[in-house]
C-alpha cells in the first residue's frame, strides 16, 4: 500500500493542460506563418525566429537570475507570445529591434506582473506598441508580397489601411482611392494575404484556418472574435451606410489589417480576457467599436492593438460585475 | 431529442467495463465489522453487546435522532467486540465487530427467489418499513429514505425521479441491477409512488446503458405511471440538482433541496431496497459493488454483504494487481480514496477501482492562466478559479457572496483545468466553513 | 502675454476648493462619531501586529474593549506580553493581568525516519484538505501532516518546516503566543506551554492515543502512555489518559527525570546546557525578561 496515491477527489483528469493548449495555438498560427513565409520569404523566418528565441531566452533567464525560481518555459507560453508578436512586426524589421520588442514584451508586459497569468495586458501587444510608439517609420514600412525569392531587398509599400487613411486625410473619397489603388484593394488578394503588412497579418483565409483549428480543439470558444466580427461589421456598416464616401465598407474593414490575427489569437488570450460569456460578449464589442472608432476617426491607420489593450484593462471589471448565471438563481420580481 | 442538463458537465471516457459481467453472490468469510455510522446524520445506537449471538438481518444498532438509520447484521455469528475502528480512509468509527458462524437468518425475511408484485401496504407502513430496514441512499450521499419520504409540512411532493443515470465513468453496479432486477426496481417505484401519493414517476438512463432501457421498457405492467427518460451521457447527471434540470428542465433553488421544486430523487439501488424492505421484509444488508479498473483480469460485480473487509473482495480478483496508483470507493469523479484496504464495506459502497498510475496522477500544478474552463464546466454557474483564492485566503463573506454554498462538490472544475490547480479541494474547505457560517446565523 | 487668464484661473479654482472645504467640513462636522480618545493612546501602545491573537479583530478591537472593560483581567496581548499589557493598563488607571510568557511548542516528532510513510499524498498541498481526506501519510493517525498550514498564518515569521524531518519548528525568540498556528492545525498538534526560565521547556512531543503496540507500528518515537515518566515524576506533574503522557507545565519543575525513563525518547527537553549535571533549577517566579 506504501506506494498508493491518495488525494480528494476527482482521481481522474482531463487531457487538456497548459503546454498542449499553447501547442494547439501554435499549430494554428502555422497556415499563416507559411503564407507569410511564401509572400516575404527569409525575412519572415528571421523575424520570426528572432522574435522566439528572445522571448523564450528573455523569460528563462529573468525567472533563472531575477526571481530564482524553476523556470517555466516549458509551458510553451513564451513561443506563442514571440510568435504572435513576430506576426505584428514588419518581416524587414532589423533582428535587434525584434529583441528589444520581445524583451519589452517578456521583461515589461508579462514578469513584471508576476508571469503567466498575472499580467493584465496581452505581452505581445505590450511588445508590439512600445515598437509602434518609439520606432513608428521602421514599424509601418512594410515590404510588398513579392514571392519567396524575390523579397530579401524587397520593394516596400504601405498597406490598404495607410493608403485609405492617408487618402481621406487629403481629402479624396473612398471610390476615388480604390481607382486610385486597384491592386491594394482586391478582397481577393486581401483573403489570401497579397497585401502589405504585418508579416502574420495579411492571409486573412489562413487565419481563418486556425481559428477552426481552435474551436474544433476546444482550446478558445466563439464569443470573443465573433462579437468582434459583428460588432466591426454593424458599426462599420452602418458608418459606411451614412456616408459612403468617407467610410470604407465593413469587408474592407474585416479583411484588412490586424482584425483577424487580433481577434482571433490576441483578444482570446486567456489570461488578459474575461472569465464569463456574458463578460466575453462585452469585451469583444468593446474592442469592435474601439477599433473601428480609431480606423475612421483616429491618426492611426489601424486600431485593433490598441483596442485590445484599452479593453484587456476593463477586463477585471467586467470579471467583477458580469457573473455567470448561477444554477437555480431565482429571479427576484420585477 | 435524448434530453440532458444545459449548462456545465464533462464527458469523462466512460471505460464500463465491467458493465457485461453478471452479479455474482461474495461469500464473505471470517468476520464482518459494520460501522454504526453508514449513513449521513448520527449514528446509530449499538443495542447488542460483546457475546450475543445475532442473525442475518438482526436490529443490531438502532436509530438514534432524527436524521439516523437502523444498521443490521449481515451475517450469522457471535459479536466479538464493539470497539473503534479504522475505515478505509483511517479514520476511527465505533463498528460491531461479527465472528461468522453459519448462514442463518431472521424468519421474518423472504428468501424466495419469487417476485412480489402485490403491494398491500398503506403509505404509513411503507414508511415504517423503509424506517426499520435501515434503507439509505445508495446514490453517495447514504441520506436516510425514510427521512427523504417523509415531505415536511408545507411542502409537497409532485413526482419521484429515480437516478438511473450512473453517470461516473467506470461503475456498473446500478446498471447492472437494472438488468438483473428491472421488474423489482419498477415495483420498488410504485411502492414509493403510493407511499409519497403522487402520480408521476420518471427514471433517468443515459443512452450509454440502452439494453437497461430496453429492459425496463419490457415490463409494459408497470410502465403505466413511469416515464422512462433516456438521457445523454454526461457528467453529473447523476446529481440531484442536475438529474431534475435535465429530465423536467426545472431548476432547484439556490439552498434549496428537491422537494422545494415538488420531485423526490432516489438511486435505483435504493429503490431496489425499498422493494425487498417492503415485499420481502430484508433489511439493508448488502449491496451491489463494482470491482474495475484497466489493470485488472477479472472484472466483477459482486452483491457484497455490509462490513465484508474490502481486502477480501480485492483477494478475489487476484489482489491489487501490477500497475496501480491509486485505489478508490466510487466513482473516479467522486469518490473515495482507499488508504486501508482492511477498511469494511458500508451500506454506500459502490465500487472498488483500481486506478492505473498514469490515470491516477495529478500532475503539478502551474499557474492559473485563467482560461475560463472552469467557469464554462461548472454545473452550477459558479467561477472556480475564483472560489479557489478565496478560499485558500479564507474570505469567507466574499465565498458566500459568491455562492461557494451551491457547490455540489462534482469536480468537472479540477477536471478539467489545464493548471491542475487543486480547485475543488480548497473550494470543499471553503463551502464547508461557509455553510458552518451560515448554520450559525440561523 | 495676456496675464489675466492666469488670474481667472486661480480664482476660479480657488474659489472651487474654499467651496468643496466647506462642504467636506460641514459634512465632517454633521457625521462626527465621538470616540473615546483614550482607544488611539492603548492603540499606540500595542504592537500594532494586527495578528489577532488576543481574540479581537486587530489592535484597535482590542483597545475599544480595553478602555470599555471594567477590569483586564480577561483582556490579554500576547504579543506584547505583560510589559505592553502594564503600559496599557497605567494609560487606563486599571490593573492588568500578569500572564506567564508562552510559546507554541510542536508535539509530534514523527520524521520520515521514525515514522514511515505508508501513501503518497497527491492532493492539494494543504493540512486541512489533507485531514478531510484521510487519517495521514502514515500509520499514525494523530501526527503532524506536514504540509506547513502552520507556517501560512504565521504574522511573526515565527514557525518554519523543517525539509528534512518535514515538521514544523518554532523559534522561540520570535513566536509571541499568539495562537494562529494552534487554531490552523487541523490536527491539534500545536500547544501554548510556558515558555520557561531560559527557554527550557519539557513536554511530551506525541500526541498519538492509540494502544501502545499500534502506536508503536506507526512510529518510533510515539508515546505508548507506558506510564514510567509518571512513576519517575517527584511533583505529580504527568497525567496518562488515553494511553498518552500529559505534562502539566505548571507543576512541571524541569527536574528532566522523566525524560530520562521515556523507553520511546517521546519527552523533550529544550535548551537545557548538554550532558551536564542535573542542577535544581528555581521554578520560575520572574518573568523572562530575555524573550
Amino acid at each position: 500500500m506504501s506506494n498508493m496515491r491518495i488525494s480528494p477527489a476527482p482521481h481522474i483528469q482531463g487531457k487538456q493542460n497548459t503546454r498542449s493548449l499553447m501547442r494547439d495555438v501554435i499549430i494554428a498560427l502555422m497556415p499563416a506563418l507559411a503564407v507569410s513565409i511564401c509572400f516575404f520569404g527569409w525575412g519572415t523566418i528571421i523575424v520570426t525566429l528572432t522574435a522566439i528565441l528572445s522571448c523564450v531566452l528573455c523569460e528563462w533567464l529573468i525567472q533563472k537570475f531575477l526571481l530564482k525560481e524553476e523556470p517555466s518555459i516549458k509551458d510553451l507560453s513564451a513561443i506563442v507570445t514571440g510568435l504572435i508578436l513576430a506576426f505584428n512586426l514588419p518581416s524587414n524589421l532589423s533582428p535587434l529591434l525584434v529583441v528589444l520588442g520581445s524583451v519589452v514584451a517578456i521583461g515589461v508586459g508579462k514578469m513584471t506582473f508576476g508571469g503567466l497569468g498575472n499580467n493584465p495586458f496581452n505581452p505581445a501587444l505590450v511588445g508590439r506598441v512600445f515598437m509602434l510608439i518609439s520606432f513608428p517609420v521602421q514599424m509601418t514600412t512594410w515590404p510588398k508580397p513579392t514571392g519567396f525569392f524575390t523579397s530579401i531587398d524587397a520593394v516596400t509599400g504601405a498597406t490598404p489601411l495607410a493608403i485609405m487613411k492617408e487618402g481621406l486625410a487629403n481629402g479624396m473619397t473612398v471610390q476615388e482611392i480604390t481607382a486610385a489603388n486597384p491592386d491594394s484593394f482586391s478582397y481577393i488578394q486581401m483573403l489570401f494575404g497579397q497585401i502589405g503588412g504585418s508579416l502574420g497579418e495579411i492571409s486573412t483565409l489562413a487565419l481563418l484556418i486556425g481559428f477552426g483549428y481552435l474551436l474544433f480543439r476546444k482550446v478558445i470558444t466563439w464569443h470573443i472574435p465573433i462579437t468582434i466580427f459583428a460588432t466591426i461589421f454593424v458599426f462599420a456598416g452602418l458608418l459606411h451606410l451614412a456616408d459612403s464616401a468617407h467610410f470604407v465598407d465593413p469587408l474592407f474593414h474585416l479583411l484588412t489589417g490586424g482584425i483577424m490575427l487580433g481577434a482571433i489569437y490576441m483578444a482570446t488570450d486567456y489570461v488578459t480576457s474575461p472569465m464569463t460569456k456574458k463578460g466575453m460578449v462585452i469585451f469583444g464589442i468593446g474592442i469592435g467599436v474601439v477599433t473601428i472608432i480609431i480606423r475612421a476617426f483616429g491618426g492611426y491607420p489601424e486600431g485593433i492593438s490598441f483596442a485590445i489593450l484599452f479593453m484587456n484593462a476593463f477586463v477585471p471589471l467586467i470579471n467583477r460585475h458580469m457573473k455567470p448565471k448561477r444554477f437555480g438563481e431565482v429571479k427576484k420580481n420585477g | 431529442m435524448i434530453k440532458t442538463f444545459k449548462r456545465g458537465g464533462v464527458h469523462p471516457p466512460e471505460n464500463k467495463i465491467s458493465a457485461q459481467v453478471a452479479i455474482e453472490v461474495f461469500n464473505t468469510q471470517d468476520t464482518v465489522r459494520i460501522f454504526t455510522s453508514q449513513h449521513l446524520g448520527v449514528p446509530a445506537e449499538p443495542v447488542v453487546t460483546k457475546g450475543d449471538t445475532v442473525k442475518v438481518g438482526q436490529l443490531i444498532a438502532k436509530s438514534s435522532g432524527f436524521i439516523s438509520a437502523n444498521v443490521h447484521s449481515s451475517v450469522s455469528g457471535t459479536v466479538t467486540s464493539i470497539e473503534a475502528i479504522a475505515d478505509h480512509m483511517g479514520f476511527k468509527k465505533t463498528a460491531i465487530c461479527i465472528k461468522i458462524e453459519g448462514d442463518e437468518w431472521e424468519e421474518s425475511i423472504d428468501r424466495s427467489p419469487d417476485i412480489i408484485r402485490e403491494i398491500k401496504h398503506t403509505p404509513e407502513e411503507i414508511i415504517q418499513k423503509i424506517t426499520d430496514a435501515g434503507v439509505v441512499g445508495l446514490g453517495g450521499a447514504t441520506f436516510p429514505t425514510n427521512v427523504k419520504l417523509s415531505i415536511p409540512p408545507g411542502k409537497k411532493a409532485e413526482a419521484l425521479i429515480v437516478n438511473g443515470a450512473e453517470c461516473e465513468p467506470y461503475l456498473t453496479s446500478d446498471h447492472r441491477l437494472m438488468l438483473e432486477a428491472g421488474e423489482q426496481i419498477l415495483i420498488g417505484m410504485e411502492i414509493i409512488r403510493q407511499a409519497l401519493k403522487i402520480d408521476k414517476t420518471y427514471i433517468g438512463i443515459e443512452t450509454n446503458k440502452m439494453d437497461a432501457i430496453n429492459h425496463l421498457k419490457s415490463f409494459t405492467q408497470w410502465i403505466k405511471h413511469i416515464e422512462i427518460v433516456p438521457l445523454k451521457p454526461r457528467y453529473p447527471q447523476g446529481g440531484e440538482k442536475q438529474l431534475i434540470k435535465a429530465v423536467t428542465g426545472k431548476e432547484v433553488p439556490i439552498n434549496g433541496l428537491p422537494i422545494d421544486t415538488g420531485y423526490v430523487v432516489c438511486n435505483v439501488g435504493t429503490v431496489y431496497s425499498v422493494y425487498e424492505a417492503v415485499q420481502k421484509n430484508k433489511p439493508l444488508i448488502d449491496n451491489t459493488v463494482t470491482i474495475t479498473g484497466k489493470k485488472l483480469k477479472t472484472q466483477k460485480n459482486y452483491l457484497v454483504r455490509v462490513g465484508t473487509p474490502m481486502s477480501q473482495l480485492i483477494e478475489s480478483v487476484g489482489g491489487i494487481p501490477e500497475g496501480t496508483g491509486k485505489i478508490v470507493s466510487g466513482g473516479p469523479m467522486m469518490g473515495k480514496p482507499i488508504a486501508n484496504i482492511d477498511g469494511p464495506t458500508l451500506k454506500g459502497s459502490s465500487s472498488i477501482l483500481f486506478m492505473t498510475e498514469e490515470e491516477s496522477s495529478r500532475g503539478d500544478s502551474s499557474n492559473c492562466i485563467r482560461c475560463a474552463k472552469c467557469v464554462g464546466v461548472c454545473p452550477m454557474g459558479l467561477e472556480p478559479y475564483l472560489l479557489l483564492r478565496l478560499a485558500e485566503r479564507k474570505m469567507n463573506d466574499q465565498l458566500e457572496a459568491n455562492f461557494v454554498h451551491n457547490c455540489i462538490e462534482c469536480g468537472c472544475c479540477l477536471y478539467t483545468c489545464p493548471a491542475r490547480l487543486p480547485l475543488v479541494d480548497y473550494i470543499r474547505l471553503g463551502k464547508a466553513e461557509v455553510l458552518k457560517i451560515m448554520r450559525s446565523r440561523k | 502675454m495676456d496675464y489675466s487668464i492666469i488670474l481667472y484661473t486661480v480664482i476660479a479654482l480657488g474659489s472651487v476648493a474654499l467651496l468643496l472645504a466647506i462642504i467636506l467640513y460641514g459634512v465632517a462636522q454633521k457625521f462626527k462619531v465621538y470616540e473615546d480618545p483614550r482607544i488611539d493612546i492603548v492603540e499606540k501602545i500595542l504592537p500594532g501586529a494586527n495578528c489577532g491573537g488576543c481574540g479581537f479583530a486587530g489592535c484597535r478591537a482590542f483597545a475599544e474593549a480595553a478602555v470599555k472593560a471594567e477590569d483586564l483581567a480577561t483582556i490579554f496581548c500576547p504579543v506584547g506580553g505583560n510589559d505592553c499589557m502594564k503600559n496599557v493598563a497605567e494609560a487606563l488607571g486599571k490593573t492588568a493581568a500578569e500572564k506567564e510568557p508562552m510559546v507554541a511548542v510542536i508535539r509530534c516528532s514523527g520524521s520520515p525516519a521514525h515514522r514511515p510513510r505508508t501513501s503518497i499524498y497527491d492532493g492539494a498541498q494543504s493540512c486541512a484538505v489533507m485531514a478531510s481526506v484521510y487519517a495521514g501519510d502514515t500509520g499514525c493517525s494523530f501526527g503532524c501532516l506536514g504540509r506547513g498550514d502552520c507556517t501560512l498564518v504565521c504574522d511573526f515569521d515565527a514557525i518554519h518546516m523543517n525539509p528534512e524531518t518535514l515538521l514544523p519548528e518554532v523559534i522561540d525568540d520570535k513566536c509571541t503566543a499568539c495562537g494562529a498556528c494552534v487554531k490552523a492545525c487541523p490536527k491539534f498538534i500545536i500547544e501554548l506551554r510556558k515558555k520557561g526560565p531560559k527557554n527550557r521547556r519539557i513536554f511530551v512531543s506525541c500526541i498519538n492515543k492509540d494502544k501502545g503496540g499500534v502506536a508503536r507500528k506507526a512510529c518510533k518515537v510515539v508515546c505508548i502512555g507506558c506510564g514510567v515518566c509518571k512513576k519517575a515524576c517527584t511533583f505529580d506533574a504527568i497525567t496518562i489518559e488515553n494511553n498518552l503522557a500529559y505534562i502539566d507545565f505548571n507543576k512541571c519543575k524541569l527536574c528532566r527525570k522523566c525524560v530520562e525513563v521515556c523507553p520511546t525518547n517521546a519527552i523533550h527537553e529544550l535548551n537545557f546546557p548538554p550532558k551536564k549535571k542535573v542542577e535544581e533549577i528555581a521554578p520560575a517566579k520572574e518573568p523572562v525578561s530575555n524573550a
